[in-house]
């Protein structure tokens, strides 16, 4: 099965770009002999000796013309293994703007570098807008290596140069390839002229990125787009289909899954999938466009967007976002009012701010800014008049974009991808004498996992732990068996002992959270008002608390029994065991719910911390 | 726990366009489906149908209709517009002739190719239609190459192509004044080899120009013209039979065929992926115009 990779180039006919993407289309095949002769024929009329490839995808008159791109052309070609889809894209600033419409959809960058000049400023810019627009693989190519007698060490200066500043961007995989377009060294074949380069070939390499894990398949998304009621009279069968059109824009989605519709919060569950022309689908995932099925009457319209219970976006008027103004007439300022397109909901937005302007070639915050013009990029708030059902643009980059329309002439005027939820700059109180919680450098809270021994409570709580002191935050992980051996030596199994065991764990964690850490709370805590007395405990004092269930079935648990502890339960060498001879109660309502088809640890762990985030909204 | 969740790169393509068709279909007024017969066409009306399953295609299709096409090609048509029920308005080249609207070309090599511009946009402003679905791939032609999926049209028809609309993801801005109207190109990302392996993969149905059979034909300018009664021979014209297919199927007097045995789908999609030249280059005198010919036509407001 051919996969389909998206290829985002940019750069101007200097740098060899044309000449590298008429080396892929001719070695692949890819160029029919009439489009050759077609530009061997100009390419002589205008005195050249080779044939100019770049002529092959320079499509406009003007651009032939000046011998510049101008705008984003699409070029395809295949090999066994995959279908490629190159947007070749303009690399000059003034056409920033056709570059991102290029660019928002791939999968690679290439990005191209003349092994002569070195890291250029628009390298900079190149690769700053591909990590812009969350393009998860970027490919430098240093071309031209035949000019540089085909050197190891500038190659590895060029290389080092450049990742120097790439550390500055969100870049998911860096890779470097040297090339000479012109005579096809490291292009498709491996190049003779240059064995101290380990690496692959250019085309390899496109072959063999892995992209299937770039989509989200965690978060179940799915904005509905359009409502098919065939309401044929003379087809029975029919006329109560109500069905719900749209494409998948993140996880996946099963009859019998439980649904909740956004805004209106109904929960039903999924009665059928159905592909386009009426395929039955077992498990449909991101990126099928289907029709589905509810087994509740609900009233659902376009704009909506069906989610997982416990797995919902962030819904929500007030909005931080990059932007990339797009329009060469009007400038962005604080106070206009556009309409916003996101997902298939459309509203109006108000911008309430400009925060800064980026320079893209040095990434300079400009905050004294009062405006963003032709292809300027900054950061905004926006208010929606209806609110949105958005995920970050990092995580998600289907419910995590936009674009503004002017009102009055209905050109595209931005694109957008959202950061996050506006934050609200806390009110400082001062309490005399005292330190409040808000003049703390940081906010506290608890998260509290609950679950059967084995369910994977702590594995998900070391990762949160882990990834929250990464990210620069003060937490600490606070595991039930550990503290046995502390501060609660001495109590055992007994309900009045597991009650006074959660009570002093809830105690520490209340405290800690009141000094700004997060504690991360790893406890079976097998009774519900146990675990109530914890979150009242909380709520008296006004710190958050976050309860997820680590609902992992007791089989998996038992098969895993990592301690053991399951194997002596059922062999009758102790009692009293959670799952086995005591009872577990689950929460009725949890904050977030863990399951072990959400994904890996890693995967579980993340659901946790964009909760969080949402929280602190 | 074995699914991997992936995609062939033809249901990813399926996919795309069946977005579009909804996206049309959810937010503009009046869309319609340029239906000629041709092997584009046929595919996106049937990725249309799949599109709105168990619903009708909830708009019509429209045919301009040089006057010159081949017959098989408006039999197959009209079988097709009534198995799918659906309303067909065809805008014909010939009123326009008639009403003194456009003036035929004259000469052995006279075309209605280029005077269909003018009843494409008559039959888009009478009827009033917001949104037209168009069958043109970026890999035809290298002006096809830089449109957008959705392609703005001004209220004279006219595309700008140093100011096109950015598009971004999958949001179509196809918001437009009363008077302009948008071009939507739902296969955009596909290529020939693409349509004749969907054909083959779905069983679409085709007129029978597209499988090789005998014919009597005309060489000219190392094109094969199919001899028909549209044809004027010229001095030195010499018809001979051939058997030979058509890679496009446009206006009668324009189009050429290529000398095949294919005989069936799964052979024409052998025979595509080993051509050397492209389907335009090999079948259309109307593309051989000049180096900007698409482009020029484009800008008029042209397919």
């Amino acid at each position: 099965m051919a996969q389909l990779l998206r290829i985002a180039t940019a750069g101007s006919v200097d740098d060899g770009k044309s000449t590298l993407i008429g080396r892929l289309l001719y070695d692949s095949k890819a160029i029919f002999e009439d489009q050759l002769s077609a530009v061997e024929l100009t390419s002589r009329a205008r005195g050249a000796d080779v044939p100019d490839l770049s002529l092959l995808t320079d499509g406009l008159r003007a651009e032939r013309e000046q011998g510049i791109t101008i705008d984003v052309a699409y070029r395809y070609f295949a090999t066994p293994r995959r279908k490629f889809i190159i947007a070749d894209t303009p690399g000059h600033i003034q056409y920033t703007r056709n570059m991102v419409t290029g660019a928002s959809t791939a999968h690679v960058a290439l990005i191209l570098i003349d092994a002569r000049n070195g890291v250029l400023e628009q390298s900079r810019r190149h690769a700053f807008l591909a990590s812009l627009l969350g393009i998860p693989h970027l490919v430098v190519c240093v071309n031209k290596m035949d000019l540089v007698e085909f050197s190891a060490q500038r190659f590895d200066e060029i290389r080092d140069d450049f990742r120097r500043f790439a550390m500055k961007l969100e870049v998911a995989d860096l890779s470097f390839v040297p090339i000479s377009a012109l005579g096809g060294d490291n292009v498709v074949q491996r190049s003779a002229a240059m064995p101290w380069y380990e690496g692959t070939s250019l085309l390899h390499h496109l072959e063999e990125v892995h992209v299937a894990s770039d989509r989200n398949l965690i978060d179940a998304r799915f904005p509905v787009q359009y409502v098919i009621r065939p309401q044929q009279a003379n087809n029975g069968d029919l006329h109560d289909f109500r069905g719900y059109a749209g494409t998948i824009s993140g996880g996946v989605f099963k009859p019998g899954d439980d649904v909740t519709v956004l805004p209106s919060g109904f929960t039903t569950t999924v009665a059928s999938v159905w592909g386009p022309g009426g395929k039955r689908i077992d498990e449909a995932f991101a990126g099928q466009a289907v029709t589905l099925q509810l087994t509740d009457q609900i009233d659902i319209g376009r704009g909506d967007l069906i989610c997982r219970p416990a797995n919902r976006p962030h819904t929500g008027q007030d909005i931080d976002a990059m932007v990339c103004w797009l329009s060469s007439e009007a400038t962005l300022t604080p106070g206009a009012r556009y309409t916003i397109q996101h997902t298939t909901r459309s509203t109006r937005a108000l911008v309430k701010q400009l925060d800064y302007r980026l320079d893209i070639n040095t990434l300079h915050r400009d905050e004294t800014a009062q405006s963003l013009s032709l292809n300027e990029i900054g950061r905004i708030q926006l208010r929606t008049h209806q609110p949105l059902h958005f995920d970050p643009y990092r995580r998600n980059r289907e419910t995590g974009s936009f674009i503004l329309i002017d009102e009055a002439t209905n050109s595209t005027v931005a694109a957008g991808m959202i950061s996050r939820p506006t934050q609200h700059e806390p009110n400082v109180v001062w309490h005399s004498g005292a330190v409040s919680r808000g003049e703390r450098a940081t906010r506290g809270l608890t998260v509290w996992l609950t679950g059967l021994s084995g369910s994977g409570k702590s594995s998900v709580a070391v990762e949160v732990e882990r990834r929250l002191v990464a990210s620069g935050r003060p937490a600490y992980l606070l595991d039930g068996d550990n503290l046995r051996h502390g501060l609660n030596t001495g109590l055992g199994f007994s309900a009045e002992d597991r009650a006074e065991n959660v009570r002093r764990v809830g105690e520490v964690a209340k405290l800690m959270a009141d000094a700004g850490v997060v504690s991360v709370v790893s406890l079976v805590s097998p009774y519900r008002a146990d675990r109530d007395r914890v979150r009242a405990a909380h709520d008296e004092a006004g710190l958050p608390f976050v309860e997820v269930f680590v609902d992992t079935p007791l089989e998996i648990c038992e098969a895993r029994d990592p301690k053991g502890m399951y194997a002596k339960a059922r062999a009758g060498e102790i009692t009293g065991f959670t799952g086995v001879d005591d009872p577990y109660e689950a929460p009725q309502s949890p904050d977030l719910l863990l399951r072990p088809e959400d994904g890996d640890v890693s995967a579980q762990a993340t659901l946790v911390l964009t909760l969080l985030e949402r929280l602190e909204a | 726990m074995t699914a991997t969740y992936e995609l062939s790169h033809l249901d990813l393509l399926e996919a795309e366009a069946v977005h579009i068709f909804r996206e049309v279909a959810a937010t503009t007024e009046r869309p319609a489906l340029l239906f000629s017969g041709g092997k584009d066409s046929v595919v996106m009306l049937h990725v249309a149908a799949k599109a709105f399953w168990p619903a009708p295609v909830p708009f019509p299709v429209m045919h301009v209709d040089t006057g010159e096409n081949f017959d098989e090609v408006i039999a197959f048509r009209d079988e097709t517009v009534q198995r799918l029920d659906l309303q067909l308005i065809v805008s014909r080249v010939q009123d326009d002739i008639d009403a003194g609207r456009v003036v035929e070309e004259t000469g052995p090599h006279a075309s209605r190719n280029r005077l269909q511009t003018t009843s494409l946009l008559r039959g888009i402003t009478e009827n009033q239609f917001g949104a037209v679905f168009g069958g043109a791939r970026r890999d035809e032609e290298k002006a096809r190459a830089k449109e957008r999926v959705f392609s703005f049209r001004d209220e004279w028809g006219q595309w700008d192509p140093r100011n096109q609309r950015p598009e971004l993801w999958s949001l179509y801005n196809g918001r437009h004044r009363k008077g302009e109207h948008i071009r939507v190109f739902p296969l955009s990302n596909w290529t020939e080899l693409d349509i004749w392996t969907y054909i083959r993969d779905e069983r679409i149905s085709l007129p029978p120009l597209y499988y090789a059979h005998r014919r009597e034909v005309v060489e000219r300018d190392g094109m094969l013209l199919a001899n028909t009664r549209f044809l004027t021979l010229l001095d030195g014209d010499k018809p001979y039979e051939a058997t030979v297919r058509f890679r496009t199927v446009g206006d009668a007097t324009c189009t050429g065929c290529v000398e095949s045995t294919a005989a069936t789908a799964d052979a024409v999609v052998t025979e595509v992926a080993a051509a050397r030249v492209t389907e335009r280059g090999a079948t259309r005198a109307d593309d051989r115009i000049s180096e900007a010919g698409m482009e020029d036509r484009k800008k008029e407001g042209y397919f």
